[in-house]
């Protein structure tokens, strides 16, 4: 981009810059005081250990559904939200948003309470929906606490398609299934993968309604965040460390890789 | 043959009105009228993305009035282009064929000659978004005319390129107008591009159609000031 004529640096610049290596700093000093604390050697004999790795097993497969349910609801509901005004819509545009303001505890209480209704009650006699203490339930939390962020996401991707573009494609001889297959979701695929990941990585990080839902059973619906709680909990510092370290990781990877969907604006494809 | 009786629909608080116009097959027709007159109005109605309040439209005998854009078989070419930037210009072209779920390189071979008409091949690998104005304009009719259409749309086909360009693709226009013998309906502002193009014309003026006959007739007996006034701005 093209600078302005002038001085490179005036107060505006200056001033924002300065507010922005502060708050980096403050990220990197958190980051390099879990890194200098643990041990490379320790940290390996951690993630060598028999629970952490089911926890991040757990972790990793729980995530995966919950990130198919995410998707399989995000799309349609995202393009719904972003094509459709009907009476009501408005409201359920903001009920949409509600898991990502309310505290994640309150999720897994409300789980917790709706299960002990009789709906809750029928759903867990039907034989393989026993999503109460067992590793379903943790894909329930998690899609629950992670869903808002993907349809939002999914919602922003198919904003971002030009809707004349779907008509035309109907004057074209396009069913409106076939539109949206044809136009609106390569469209807005970039969009889309970024709200995914988005959603993923919040929920492996899911922490608050496990407790409550899931419960903390080691080998059982353990997953990382759990572990971090749990090694705490008895003054181990050093694993809980390291599995902090791992999820920091696929925090980074997970948002090197939104940075880079959303970057990206050549739609054409080899 | 187009025939529109009564045709009356509304947009917001815009309205046309009772729009009666016959177009005979393979004529090719200016719709005139200065901006606001409803002359997209109409056209989005005739492609069928706005529903008709009253009246009836007839495609070839056939009462399209409620059937839907894709049963229409018409071809439809918007202000701006409505390339689909995530298609190379091959498939931009192709799309008519591949929604009624054709393979691409079938669909490919059927729009052969569109593509030899228009001097496509040249740029049937690259990304619409690497076009020049005129090159888009080409693609985009080839892409109408892919399907087949029985009326051909334009809507301003022209107002987003300069003067040599604008010139050349109305040559072109007129030129496969006539290769393909498609009935036509070309929006415009001015009575020079309509002359460029166009065997007869129909002028709109605040949601209704105020006089339709040939170009030469028009411009010697327009039906009242607001029409001569528009004729002499464009001449």
């Amino acid at each position: 981009m093209p600078t302005v004529a002038g001085p490179r640096a005036h107060a505006v610049s200056v001033l924002t810059i300065a507010f922005l290596v502060a708050f980096v700093a403050a990220v990197v000093a958190l980051i390099a005081a879990d890194v200098f604390y643990t041990h490379p050697a320790a940290m390996l004999e951690v993630l060598g250990s028999r629970e952490v790795r089911f926890a991040i097993f757990l972790s990793l497969v729980t995530s995966a559904a919950s990130l198919v349910l995410v998707i399989g609801f995000s799309i349609p509901v995202g393009y719904a939200l972003s094509r459709y005004r009907f009476p009501g819509s408005a409201v359920l545009d903001a009920v949409v948003d509600l898991p990502i303001v309310l505290p994640p505890v309150v999720i897994g209480v409300s789980l917790l309470v709706f299960f002990r209704t009789w709906l809750g009650q029928f759903i867990e006699s039907v034989p393989g929906l026993q999503f109460v203490y067992t590793p379903q339930g943790i894909v329930l939390c998690q899609f629950m606490v992670s869903a808002s962020y993907g349809i939002r996401g999914a919602k922003s991707a198919f904003d971002g398609v030009d809707r004349r573009l779907e008509h035309l494609a109907l004057t074209l001889g396009c069913t409106h299934g076939r539109a949206f297959r044809m136009v609106a979701l390569p469209m807005a695929r970039n969009g889309l993968a970024a709200a995914a990941v988005m959603a993923w990585a919040r929920a492996v990080g899911v922490f608050g309604p496990l407790m409550i839902f899931a419960g903390t059973v080691r080998m059982k619906t353990e997953v990382m965040p759990t572990t971090i709680f749990l090694e705490l909990s008895i003054g181990r510092i050093e694993p809980a460390l390291a599995v902090a370290m791992l999820m920091l990781v696929i925090a980074m990877v997970a948002l090197t890789l939104i940075h880079w969907l959303g970057s990206r604006n050549r739609w054409w494809g080899p | 043959m187009i025939r529109l009786q009564d045709l009356s629909l509304r947009a917001g608080d815009f309205r046309v009105r009772d729009v009666s116009l016959h177009v005979a097959s393979g004529q090719y027709v200016a719709l005139l009228g200065p901006n606001g007159s409803g002359k997209t109005l109409l056209i989005n109605c005739l492609c069928g993305l706005i529903r008709a309040e009253a009246g009836t439209i007839h495609i070839d005998s056939r009462d399209v009035t409620h059937a839907e854009p894709r049963l229409r078989r018409i071809g439809y070419v918007p202000q701006d282009y409505g390339l689909f930037p995530h298609l190379s210009v091959a498939r931009n072209v192709t799309f008519a064929l591949r929604a009624r779920g054709a393979k691409h390189a079938r669909a490919m071979a059927q729009v052969g000659p569109i593509i030899e008409t228009l001097h496509l091949g040249r740029l049937l690998g690259r990304s619409t978004v690497t076009l020049s104005g005129g090159e888009r304009q080409k693609v985009v009719l080839a892409r109408a005319l892919a399907g087949w259409p029985k009326l051909l749309l334009l809507d301003e086909p022209v107002s987003a390129l300069d003067a040599p360009t604008r010139d050349e693709v109305l040559v072109e226009l007129r030129r496969v107008q006539r290769e393909f013998a498609v009935t036509t309906i070309h929006v415009c502002h001015s009575i020079g591009e309509a002359k460029a193009v166009a065997d007869r014309a129909a002028v709109m003026i605040d949601g209704r159609l105020v006089q339709t006959g040939p170009l030469a007739e028009l411009i010697e007996h327009p039906a009242g000031p607001a029409v001569a006034r528009l004729l002499r701005a464009g001449a």
